[in-house]
């Protein structure tokens, strides 16, 4: 399939992109890496009368280590992420999130900030912005206003983005120590969507001294559980104070090196006893679908997505924990 | 119509195009580079995968105006006249392909997943294809292949001295 | 010596000599692991694809496809289309009525058969979504896909047909007014009441064979030209050949006018088997506008187009007594049609009834399949086409029969199949395996895999109460290939032979020139053919090129399918060898002033027994091009053609044992090893059968965990893009372990058996049998296809998604 005609801008500036862009009314598109966008171009689901070609633009490119937070400009690729210093080191629940997007070659042409305007709740990053309370850092030929991500993520495929706008760059808070962290994707395919995806940070206090280990504070974004991105509350306000020794996890399968799994990309995390009688965090974890409304689709229907979401959330909170 | 240039395969190019003209068919339908095929519309097959600036991209995926001043390397630039390069041949020796129309993108994402990691297990080289999709060989002999590439590409520059 | 040494040896001496990718100078190069002569202009990028091709003055068709399952069209307007810029034409189906004819159906399986015209594009009425109703001509692809835009259609809409059983109830919509039923087709052997009747054992279940889009990598591509008189057609297909003959005959352009060239064509897997609607369009477009056209099918659009495989719901019963021997089984298939026959789509099931009853003896059988008209993409052949159905629903009854008997899955099969012994054999379906060994493949098999620690593995994951269980599948098979014998074909109702030919020319320089009649689309032809030819000649590999694809250059055959290119179409090359060897011989005498009785031949040199004077095959050709001196009434050249006609069909079979672990609590399933000890006779490239089998087994597994082409409640199809229908990647699959024991084929002088299929139709019982077997203990047996974690999680929950 080829797309429809449109006119192309590759703008100098960042200034330049919100000008152009401000004239160019409401069919126009702006264009970073083009990984979502191209497809629906050519399968003609989208007939934009102009692209801003924003995907050059050095403003809005790399990751800066700034105070309280990292800064990650909307040009940034998902390689890109997964390999920075900083992002491993400050917030690393993104490049684990942005390691499972996709492919290698979509992962060096898709950007970080073009994924998070898509607002596709399929997508693996925009449940991580949400659980990290993300800011999203907009232009437009008003100026620049910050978005929070509890703010930006509207509907299906629907953000806080107007036309006009630019999402320029995203600010992500520093969670401090004794933070551990997980993404947890289940899908059928490595290259497909997630039916259900688990981001999880939890902060993890114990463990020495005879010490139990326990939840201190987790939060926990949910992929495709939903018309957008939704933070698991409920399990978010139990965990606090449970024991994590007495919930089992761990690897009951014979290794034989291969990870080939229909389904989850974690085939190793299974709770060792199969009552799980007593275990607290197991069972705080399962209502991880209290309050949202999964989708249908050729994959998976809202109950089985619901009870993914319960079981894929104790295991992100555990795996999340043991790197701390 | 917009003024581009780049590089394809060490030849340097000046066209004029439409915007919405994809990479890949400005490759195969104006600069004859037919060896880069086309196997989808979503990016999910990488049949068209090329280097673009060095790395591993879904030529069908981008614009031929986001290519402008870059460097592209097709399946059709590895070899050096008529010596092949080593990944060409660990896949003509591992019998990792059959009607080989993947074969050019598998054969760019597999010599691009060595960058980052040039001696990986085969579990990597898994991981590292999961873009490609290939039809006839249940990619066994193209693990193999990946595997026997990375060996004689790391004797190569052992030899070379880099 | 044991049965199973004697297998293990067999498997090991093929392991050694698969070692070696050239054969010593004393070795045969049939059994060599050559590395494949096709692979220099693949792995550089020097392939001629038909979407490669651009001839002078070429314009671009693009078609438009029905958005609806099942309309009447009410109005066409194309003249905004061809007011556009850069459009040289647009038409409907209402300006080809005259002229387009109707796409061939050449397998009418029975009398009664209900054959409705298909005309290549629809002119009144729509019958599936995809279905052309228009077409642009452009002078680029741009520009024809812009102007489709502009096209106006009314459709009125029709009720969908979507569910067979609904379809064949009195009164409901009709896809054509003589009703969905396309026919009925029976066997029956045996007396199958008196089997049933007081059974200790009946095994009653229902399958559901899904939907599956082929998928081959390269979409489908044609380029159309004409110079006034005579036409070329250029098509990514399986089968110039017989397309050659059918576009004659659809399109009045007279046989001997008409060349089909299959260039480099990029997997078919039965999908490419066909006469489309394009290739008939596109000639009558270059007939019409006199200028070359092309048409390059996307992805999107080849899912609606490209003719789907498999889509039966098969009831099926089996009979037993109380030790587990069998006494009848009963097959009632639905086959869905889709919308309208295509080549050989009432045919497909059929293939399946002769293997119902597997590798195994019984009483008595009966068969009946009904196809069902619906308003979706019409089903044909499917790698397997008809036999991996079969063979997925004797398989997964022999394993709930054995666990009903609480028996080992092996020991079942044991006391049912054919020994070595009887071979050969006339089953209850009316087929003769000449030969094979299910001991040895099975004994290699559970060898390699580890049966018995598996097995502890699994008692020990239930007594744990393991939330990973391991489940252990089975699945021995055999196959009807190399189709097919003339005879056997006409007796079904197949509208030509099943023979193939080949030619051998020598050249003056003694270089060697092969003609074949098949005509591959990744298989390795110019490789297996040359290894063939230089042992038969005596003639170095290099020195052999292999010619197919072209009606002009290679001018009879019956091309790829169904795992005959080597059962059939090598054996032709044999044969041609032999008239070029027997012609040397007597010209050889002749120059040696011998008697052609004392001339042998041995290395590429005919020699007079107990001397030392010989010449060389290259010397006899150069003898018989210069004519100088040949004996009398010998035609100078040396050259020859020869055409094989099967007897029987080859038989492969083998064993396959597939370990998988599912997580209770996710479904998620992952397949821990994967053993295939397939038997396929002898082997002309030990390389070439291995790929062959992992990529058969790739496509199998991906149908029992992965693959389903699906409608909504309109008929619109869902799963239009790859990143709706999951073509597995190298990360979903694991890696095989493929071992070989070798039971020659009795019906050919090579002793080979086929294995396109072999992989596709052993795996699919395998691997879902391995889920069932993890799940037995919750009760569980059943999981329908494909087994995605929803469907093994609601499997377990008790229900059915």
């Amino acid at each position: 399939m080829i797309p429809a005609p449109f006119d192309y801008v590759r703008p100098s500036s960042l200034d330049e992109a919100v000008s152009v862009l401000a004239d160019a009314g409401e069919d126009a598109k702006v264009l970073s890496g083009g990984q979502s966008l191209l497809p629906l171009l050519r399968l003609r689901l989208a007939y934009p009368s102009v692209l801003v070609d924003v995907g050059r633009l050095a403003e809005l490119h790399g990751v800066r280590d700034e105070d309280g937070h990292v800064l990650i400009g909307a040009t940034t690729t998902h390689d890109e992420v997964v390999r920075s210093p900083i992002v491993n080191a400050e917030c690393p629940l993104l490049a684990l999130a942005a390691a499972t997007v996709a492919d290698p070659a979509v992962r060096h042409r898709g950007t970080f900030g073009g994924s998070l305007a898509h607002g596709d709740p399929a997508g693996d990053l925009p449940a991580v912005a949400l659980a990290l309370d993300m800011e999203f850092l907009v232009h437009s030929a008003s100026g620049e206003r910050v978005v929070a991500a509890r703010d930006f993520f509207l509907d299906y495929l629907e953000t806080a983005l107007e036309p006009g706008d630019i999402l320029a760059a995203v600010r992500v808070p520093k969670l401090g120590e004794g933070w551990g962290f997980h993404y947890e994707k289940f899908h059928r395919t490595a290259q497909s969507w997630a039916i259900v995806g688990v981001a999880a940070a939890v902060r993890v206090s114990g463990g020495t001294g005879g010490e139990p280990r326990r939840v201190e504070e987790a939060r926990i974004g949910l992929t495709n559980m939903g018309p957008t991105p939704v933070r698991a509350t409920a399990v978010e306000t139990a965990v606090p104070g449970l024991e994590l020794n007495g919930s089992s996890y761990g690897p009951t399968a014979n290794g034989n090196g291969s990870n080939r799994t229909n389904g989850s990309g974690r085939p190793g995390a299974h709770c060792a006893d199969g009552a799980h009688a007593g275990d607290a965090l197991r069972q705080a974890a399962s209502a991880a679908a209290d309050g949202t409304s999964p989708p249908t689709d050729l994959h998976a229907t809202p109950d089985y997505r619901r009870h993914l979401a319960g079981v894929l959330t104790h295991r992100a909170l555990l795996t999340a924990a043991a790197t701390v | 119509m917009t003024r581009i240039n780049l590089t394809v395969d060490g030849v340097k190019y000046e066209e004029d195009v439409e915007p919405r003209l994809l990479l890949v068919h400005l490759l195969r339908d104006r600069l004859g580079k037919t060896g880069t095929p086309i196997g989808c519309d979503t990016g999910n097959c990488g049949a068209c995968t090329v280097m673009l600036d060095g790395r591993s991209a879904k030529s069908c995926s981008v614009l031929a105006v986001q290519s402008d001043g870059c460097d592209v390397l097709t399946v059709e630039g590895l070899a050096e006249g008529e010596r092949w390069h080593p990944m060409q041949r660990a896949f003509h020796e591992e019998h990792a392909l059959q009607c080989g129309y993947c074969t050019p993108g598998m054969i760019m994402a597999a010599i691009d997943l060595l960058k980052d990691d040039p001696d990986p297990s085969d579990e990597a080289i898994r991981d590292g294809l999961e873009g490609n999709l290939c039809r006839c060989t249940g990619y066994c002999n193209i693990v193999r292949a990946v595997r026997r590439g990375a060996q004689s590409m790391s004797d190569q520059e052992a030899v070379s001295g880099r | 010596m044991t049965e199973e040494l004697d297998a293990g040896l067999v498997a090991q001496k093929i392991a050694e000599s698969d070692m070696l990718g050239e054969p010593a100078p004393d070795r045969h190069e049939v059994g060599a692991a050559r590395r494949r002569k096709e692979d220099a202009r693949l792995v550089t990028g020097r392939t001629q694809w038909t979407d490669n091709i651009q001839l002078p003055g070429m314009l671009h068709v693009a078609f438009l496809r029905s958005p609806m399952a099942h309309a009447r069209i009410t109005g066409v307007d194309t003249s905004a289309a061809r007011s556009m810029p850069g459009v040289i034409a647009a038409f409907s189906g209402r300006d080809f009525a005259g002229e387009q004819g109707t796409l061939p159906c050449a397998w009418p399986v029975t009398e009664d058969i209900v054959i409705p015209d298909h005309p290549p594009m629809a002119v009144d009425e729509v019958r599936y979504a995809g279905e052309a109703v228009a077409c642009v001509v452009a002078t680029d692809r741009y520009k024809a896909n812009d102007a489709l835009e502009a096209i106006e259609i009314d459709y009125e809409p029709l009720p969908p047909v979507l569910d067979m059983t609904e379809a064949l109830k009195d009164g409901g919509p009709k896809v054509h007014e003589a009703g969905n039923r396309a026919y009925t087709w029976k066997y029956a052997e045996g007396d199958i009441d008196a089997a049933f009747r007081d059974a200790p054992v009946v095994i009653e279940r229902t399958f559901v064979q899904q939907r599956l889009i082929p998928t081959a990598m390269e979409p489908r591509a044609v380029v159309a030209q004409t110079d006034g008189d005579h036409f070329t057609l250029h098509s990514a297909t399986q089968i110039p050949h017989i397309l050659r003959i059918m576009l004659a005959q659809v399109t009045g352009i007279p046989e001997h006018k008409l060349r089909v060239v299959a260039p480099d064509v990029g997997g078919g897997f039965g999908s490419k088997l066909q006469v489309t609607a394009e290739e008939v369009l596109l000639l009558l477009l270059t007939r019409r506008l006199g200028k070359p056209v092309k048409w390059t099918e996307s992805r999107s659009e080849g899912n609606l187009t490209v003719h789907h495989g498999r889509d039966q719901l098969q009831r099926v019963s089996l009979a037993a007594d109380a030790d587990g021997r069998l006494r009848g089984m009963r097959v009632d298939l639905l086959a869905d049609m889709g919308a309208y026959l295509m080549l050989v789509t009432p045919g497909i099931p059929i293939l399946g009834a002769f293997m119902y009853n597997g590798i195994y003896k019984m009483d008595a059988y009966d068969f009946t399949c009904t196809g069902v008209f619906t308003t979706k993409m019409p089903t044909d052949a499917y790698r397997g086409a008809g036999r991996p159905e079969a063979t997925f629903a004797v398989e997964r009854l022999m394993d709930e029969l054995a666990a009903e008997l609480s028996l080992d899955p092996i020991e079942v099969r044991r006391r049912n199949w054919i020994t070595h012994e009887e071979f050969p054999y006339t089953t209850i379906a009316g087929l003769t395996y000449d030969s094979g060994n299910y001991e040895a493949a099975t004994d290699r098999a559970l060898a390699l895999f580890g049966y018995d620690k598996l097995r502890a593995e699994q008692v020990d994951r239930r007594d744990r109460g393991d939330p990973v269980q391991l489940g252990i599948g089975v699945s021995t098979f055999t196959e009807m290939c190399g189709l097919a014998p003339s005879r056997v074909l006409g007796s079904l109702s197949y509208g030509a032979g099943g023979w193939e030919h080949a030619s051998v020319r020598m050249l003056p320089t003694g270089r060697v020139e092969v003609v074949t009649g098949a005509s591959p689309h990744g298989q390795g032809h110019e490789t297996a053919w040359s290894q063939i030819v230089a042992d038969a000649l005596g003639v170095p590999f290099e020195d052999v090129s292999v010619l197919h694809g072209d009606t002009a250059i290679s001018h009879k055959g019956m091309d790829t399918y169904g795992s005959r290119s080597l059962a059939v179409g090598g054996v032709a090359v044999v044969q041609a060898c032999e008239k070029v060897k027997d012609k040397a011989r007597h010209i050889a005498a002749h120059l040696l002033e011998a008697s052609a009785d004392d001339v042998e031949f041995d290395g590429g040199r005919f020699k007079v027994r107990g001397t030392d004077a010989g010449k060389t095959i290259q010397e006899i050709a150069l003898a018989a091009f210069a004519a100088h001196d040949l004996p009398d009434g010998v035609e100078p050249s040396l050259d020859s053609d020869a055409t094989f006609d099967p007897e029987n069909f080859s038989f492969p079979h083998g064993t396959h044992l597939c370990a998988i672990e599912v997580d209770t609590e996710t479904g998620a399933t992952k397949i821990r090893s994967y053993v295939a000890v397939d038997d396929v006779g002898k082997v002309v490239n030990p390389l070439i059968v291995e790929g062959q089998v992992h990529g058969g087994l790739a496509q199998g597994i991906a149908q029992a965990l992965f693959e389903e082409a699906v409608y909504d409640a309109e008929g619109n199809l869902l799963t239009t893009t790859m990143a709706d229908y999951l073509v597995p990647s190298a990360a979903d699959l694991p890696d095989f372990i493929t071992e070989r024991t070798e039971t020659p084929a009795t019906s050919n002088p090579l002793g080979v058996k086929g294995v396109g299929e072999a992989g596709t139709i052993a795996s699919t019982p395998a691997v879902v049998n391995a889920i069932v077997d993890a799940l037995r203990p919750y009760g569980v047996n059943d999981v329908p296809m494909p087994c995605t974690p929803e469907r093994v999680w609601r499997a377990l929950q008790g229900g059915t998604s």
